[in-house]
């Protein structure tokens, strides 16, 4: 039987690599865009597996919110990057680094 | 009572929302290059929140929408400040967009969704509410931040907040996933009744250091401060101007909101973590700002500074603190927006002059004006009369009076650092030779606005307890 | 009474606004009508009001005028507090003010400033007036901030000199020492009294407060008292530019001579001794402030009058002089004899004041000429000048009869009946200082006006008496530097005089057994003669004569007016060559050593410059944490969510 933990364990798996992810990877915006989709995935986990062994609909209808959050927000990242293509040619995280001090 | 669908208490909401509607329509058919009915409209909306939401001071405390909703006193203090604040920033921003192909639409849609994004932020009552607030601000300013298209840094700044804004939101869901596991609900009332009877066992408190990272990212504080400088830096100034003040208001009412009012019984937990996160900031802010060129840039760190300070008041979680960081966020928005204005105010044509020593011979070719800024550079410090000095006397003393005397030491220590980088922008005005008249706009309605703002300063200095007694009514209503 | 009072504080802000705000556009006599008009009848209303409170015992006055704000439990108030100590403190500062006031009408007369100066100068006197007069620390610090701020503005008066430049930059940046100090001291005094109030606070110490014991370190127990004390005393340390905060007093010179003269050295530097004596229950509740006090005191009596025998910049000598008679005052804090540093404080008040001013005189005749190697024989162009000077220098070094006399032989006295451990210390400080005083304003005094003329030909042509505006406040604060001791010296060493505006605790009175055998100030002046003190000070201006005079071409006519001692002098010709080789040798050097050693090594380059490199260092390398990298940031939010769950975890591990 997979009991509340092993769900729990796996979303904070999901939610160390996201950030890893974040941290490691050094060339593509996009990938980050990935890497946080992939945090609220690992949340949504938590709420769902929550909701299930609480038998309390609130957290699923937390996740239906969340999902729709990270569609506006994926599009508005999406949008983002393509004005910082449109500016530097490249979206490599390497060389986003103007701003500093 | 909390059943029921209560329209009356989401009405300032409802308006906003409709006012929108109407906005984003007539602006389609502008052909107005100045978008001047779009600008007077947007700018009518928030005087008609403003007129109604001081009908709603005093009112009775309201839970509505199975509890998701509230209105109370706070909410409506808060909401009065944001609209306060969001007025002046936009009138800052109409000189400054209109020379840098930013006069559209757009930004005074944005600036009205994220100003509803914030409304929802005080008011709510569940912490899906405050997410969604949060959220709808959040997407708000990233695209305000990105609005200036032709700009190399905005559009890094751009990137930089949507990434890092995105880890925080992705904090502050995991802390709150996982308080809605333990107590199993996400309504603020029931969490705070599990907290009263049950405690908060290790899960719970794991969950708050989430919620509490999550919330500092929002403020700005040191180690979560990291994006704030750049961001302030890329952004176009009347934006940096908007996101450096309105929404700490609102970031106030949804740490109040989320950390007091749910977490309040188990305040042992999470106000140490408040009390570090805020000396790191003061620390890091003032040592920062110490050695910064660029003024945007200064104020950036010094804006850390203030928000370490502030959120010492609150980590002293008594209603008297609540109130006492309340003041001083307020005072800490108007204070921002003024600071900034500076910079608006200094950058009349395309380019943008944001180094301190631009402002050189402010002192000798626009007296009025080096007098302006003055007062808001010795307002930031902190000296009196100014009302920059009252919510920093109030936060000592509170934390004088609740055995924090070491923290309040260190804070007074390294607001005598602060002195020292804000003086040295007065220094620069008046005591460095300039070789020719600084650049300054022209425009009359920014000259107004910036003396009507700086004056604003020097009257709540001189009676500083009017806008305290607000901040104190907020918390004696909830008791 | 009310009116009276308001009138006096107001009219100089008034003043001040209005030439402030007028500018250039008013012509430059209305300048210092306005103002001489505000605060003549300010000086006037003050001095009756210190007539009806010390000639006719009026009851001291204390009520709150406005109340600003109310902060939670805070009250914050406007309010005054008359008492002899105030109305004295108010007569001298309007009275100087005022002739400061005349006096600028000749000093800054081509100044393109000039509305400037004035708008300033009455500032000032509304600010140090709200200082002395305020019932409470709030407006007590308000004040001691507002004079500060003139003070900075008039040291960078001259905007255009570098040095002036960075001379108020310094004077800024060591006061904000002494000012976290004395903010310290004020947050202390209302976590301990929960009030800030001052006659709260004095009857809280009457009827026996509370205090809290702090552990300094194994089996040192401080009370909160001695922190607040010790707080308080640092912040007046900076305003009254004591050791190690003393360096910005020297360079603050680069101002404009009537500001010295009015700010420098009669009225705002006081203001740290004046609220040392405001306090005086308070700091009576601990003697380790007081050895505190009497420590600083005395190192910077003698080594600032050490100091002063060096200097060739005649505004210098003058500087150091006051530092030197400041520590005078600290001393006479420290043996709890209060009475005695404010009566010191009143008659340097006059004699320094007027010593700058005729300073000022002088440097007008020179043409802004301030290096005492470029002058000479002044007497004969400006005799009004000298003799004023020469008044002024006698009442310094404490000649019999004179005011110094009174206040100084006071003190040492005081500190010789002191119990306090460190009053051995101190006692040899001032005593020593005693001759360096003498030393150093003889030897001003005759390189300025005797010895060959030494400028050039240019300047020698125009050598005249300054108009009458000059020399008119020079005179009216000759008077006062004669006689003002001579007249106050019974009534207040006696006690009389400040009633209870202050207090001592009697296991510290060092005041009653110098009033057990006090006498008639004549005869007292008489029987100096058998004291240590008037012959150290005779041995000063000995030396400062064969210094100044003996060692370059002996001037004849000099010779024959001092005949007898000159005789003497020339008898022993041939120890010149020691005293020069090594007393000036030894004795300049070592006073150069120090200056260089502790002023400029320790204190500018350690203390000073020391700590600003260290945080900008700090600042350095925090900065490079910001590389700009979404990567690192990403990181360094990560390390703080471990850091605070670091925290967590090691919470569970220790309950």
């Amino acid at each position: 039987m997979i009991g509340l933990s092993d769900y729990l364990l796996l979303s904070a798996v999901l939610f160390s690599i996201s950030i890893a992810g974040i941290i490691i990877n050094r060339k593509n915006v996009i990938t980050l865009l990935m890497c946080i989709e992939l945090m609220l995935l690992a949340v949504n986990t938590n709420f769902i597996a929550f909701s299930h062994f609480l038998q309390d609909s609130a957290g699923q209808i937390f996740v239906f919110f969340i999902l729709t959050v990270a569609a506006a927000e994926a599009a508005i990242g999406l949008a983002i990057i393509v004005v910082l293509f449109r500016n530097r040619a490249t979206i490599d995280v390497d060389k986003i680094n103007q701003l500093k001090g | 009572m909390a059943d029921s669908v209560n329209y009356s208490i989401i009405s300032s909401e409802i308006f906003l929302l409709i006012a929108l509607c109407v906005i984003m329509l007539v602006d389609l058919f502008q052909r107005d290059k100045e978008r001047k009915l779009t600008f007077m409209l947007t700018q009518g909306s928030l005087l008609t929140l403003f007129i109604m939401g001081v009908q709603d001071l005093g009112v009775q405390e309201t839970i509505g929408f199975s509890g998701h909703w509230i209105q109370d006193q706070f909410a409506v203090v808060l909401k009065l400040a944001i609209y306060l604040t969001a007025f002046i920033s936009l009138l800052y921003a109409r000189p400054f967009i209109r020379e840098r192909n930013l006069m559209r639409g757009e930004y005074y849609l944005l600036t009205l969704f994220s100003i509803l994004g914030m409304m929802i932020m005080v008011s709510a009552n569940s912490l899906l509410v405050v997410y969604l607030g949060l959220e709808l601000l959040s997407l708000s300013l990233y695209a305000l931040v990105a609005l200036q298209r032709d700009s190399n840094d905005a559009s890094e700044a751009a990137v930089k907040y949507f990434v890092m804004g995105g880890l925080a939101s992705g904090f502050l869901l995991y802390g709150i996933s996982l308080v809605y596991g333990m107590t199993g609900s996400i309504l603020i009332d029931e969490v705070a009744n599990y907290i009263a009877v049950s405690g908060a066992n290790l899960m719970i408190q794991f969950g708050l250091v989430f919620i509490v990272v999550g919330i500092s990212f929002k403020f700005g504080a040191a180690p979560f401060h990291m994006w704030l400088p750049d961001i302030y830096h890329g952004s176009p100034s009347s934006i940096t101007a908007y996101i450096s003040s309105v929404p700490k208001i609102a970031a106030f009412g949804m740490a109040f909101r989320v950390l007091e009012s749910s977490f309040g019984g188990a305040d042992i937990h999470w106000t140490p973590m408040i009390m570090i996160v805020a000396m790191l900031s003061v620390i890091v802010g003032n040592i920062v700002a110490l050695i910064q060129t660029n003024l945007k840039r200064m104020l950036s760190y010094s804006a850390i500074a203030h928000i370490g300070y502030f959120l010492l008041g609150l980590s002293i979680g008594t209603d008297e603190a609540y109130a006492a960081s309340m003041f001083y966020i307020i005072v800490y928005a108007l204070m921002t927006l003024a600071g900034f204005g500076i910079i608006i105010f200094m950058s009349s044509d395309k380019n943008d002059y944001q180094q301190i020593s631009d402002l050189r011979g402010m002192g000798r070719y626009h007296p009025w004006y080096a007098l302006m800024f003055t007062i808001i550079m010795i307002s930031m410090a902190g000296i009196p009369p100014l009302i920059g000095f009252w919510p920093k006397l109030e936060i000592f003393r509170l934390l004088v009076i609740n055995d924090h005397v070491l923290a309040a030491v260190v804070a007074i220590a390294f607001s005598v650092v602060g002195l020292v980088y804000y003086l040295k922008v007065v220094k620069e005005m008046y005591f460095t030779e300039a070789t020719d008249s600084p650049n300054v706009s022209n425009s009359r309605s920014l000259k107004i606005a910036i003396s009507v703002n700086c004056l604003l300063l020097v009257i709540f200095g001189l009676m500083p307890d009017r806008i305290y007694y607000y901040c104190l009514s907020a918390f004696t209503s909830l008791n | 009474m009310q009116n009276q009072l308001l009138a006096i504080v107001l009219l100089p802000l008034l003043a001040a606004l209005f030439t402030g705000f007028a500018g250039s556009s008013l012509p430059r006599q209305w300048a210092h009508r306005v103002t001489i008009l505000a605060v003549g009848i300010s000086c006037l209303l003050s001095i009756n009001i210190a007539v009806e409170q010390i000639l006719d015992q009026a009851q001291p006055l204390n009520y709150n005028l406005y109340t600003w704000a109310q902060l939670g439990g805070l009250s914050l108030n406007v309010g005054f507090l008359i008492d002899d100590l105030t109305a004295s403190m108010m007569a001298v500062v309007t009275f100087v003010s005022l002739m400061v006031h005349v006096y600028t009408i000749g000093y800054m007369k081509d100044d393109p400033g000039y509305q400037r100066f004035f708008a300033y100068i009455s500032l000032f006197t509304f600010a140090m007036l709200t200082l002395v007069m305020s019932n409470n620390f709030l407006q007590l610090f308000f004040g001691w901030e507002a004079v500060g701020l003139v003070s900075y503005l008039l040291i960078g008066f001259w905007y255009k000199k570098p040095t002036a430049i960075f001379a108020n930059l310094k004077a800024f940046l060591v006061n904000r020492v002494g000012d976290f100090g004395f903010l310290l001291g004020i947050a202390g005094v209302y976590f301990v009294f929960d009030t800030l109030d001052y006659a709260e606070v004095f009857s809280q110490i009457e009827q026996g407060y509370k205090d809290l014991e702090i552990p300094v370190s194994d089996g040192l127990i401080w009370s909160a008292t001695t922190f607040i004390c010790i707080g308080l005393f640092i912040g007046a340390m900076g305003k009254s530019a004591q050791v190690p905060l003393h360096v910005w007093l020297p360079d603050s010179m680069e101002g404009p001579t009537p500001i010295s003269a009015l700010i420098h050295a009669a009225t705002m530097v006081t203001a740290g001794v004046f609220m040392v004596a405001r306090m005086s229950p308070l700091f009576e509740q601990s003697e380790v402030a007081l050895n505190f006090i009497l420590i600083i005191g005395g190192t910077t009596a003698l080594f600032m009058g050490f100091l002063g025998v060096i200097q060739n910049d005649i505004k210098r000598v003058i500087a150091y002089s006051t530092l030197s008679q400041l520590g005078y005052m600290v001393v006479a804090l420290g043996a709890s004899a209060y009475s005695i540093a404010i009566f010191h404080l009143l008659t340097h008040a006059f004699f320094k004041a007027l010593l700058f001013l005729g300073a000022g005189s002088v440097i007008i005749a020179m043409h802004h000429e301030q290096d005492m190697r470029k002058m000479g024989n002044l007497k004969k162009y400006m005799p009004i000048t000298y003799a004023t000077m020469l008044i002024g220098s006698l009442a310094l070094i404490g000649t019999p009869l004179f005011s110094g006399f009174y206040s100084k032989d006071a003190i040492i006295e005081a500190v010789h009946f002191s119990s306090l451990a460190a009053s051995g210390y101190a006692y040899a400080c001032v005593l020593i200082g005693v001759f360096f005083t003498a030393l150093y304003s003889f030897r001003l005094f005759f390189m300025v006006f005797h010895t060959k003329e030494r400028m050039d030909e240019h300047t020698k042509s125009h050598l005249k008496e300054s108009p009458a505006v000059v020399w008119v406040p020079l005179v009216a604060l000759a008077i006062p530097s004669i006689i003002a001791g001579y007249f106050l010296a019974p009534s207040i060493v006696s006690g009389e005089y400040f009633d209870d505006a202050i207090k001592v605790a009697s296991n510290h009175d060092t005041i009653a057994p110098i009033v057990e055998h006090y006498q008639h100030p004549f005869s007292l002046a008489l029987s100096s003669i058998s004291h240590l003190p008037l012959w150290l000070a005779i041995a000063g201006v000995a030396t400062a004569f064969l210094f100044v005079v003996v060692k370059p071409e002996l001037n004849e006519r000099l010779r024959k007016a001092l005949g007898p001692i000159v005789h003497v002098l020339e008898n022993n010709y041939y120890f010149d060559k020691l005293y020069i080789n090594y007393f000036s040798a030894g004795g300049i050097g070592l006073g150069k050593r120090f200056w260089q050693w502790i002023d400029v090594a320790i204190i500018d380059g350690v203390m000073v410059n020391g700590t600003a490199k260290l945080v900008t260092g700090i600042s350095v390398k925090t900065r490079k944490i910001q590389t700009g990298y979404l990567y690192h940031y990403v990181f360094v939010m990560v390390f703080g969510l471990l850091l605070l769950l670091g925290w967590l975890y090691w919470r569970v591990l220790n309950g």
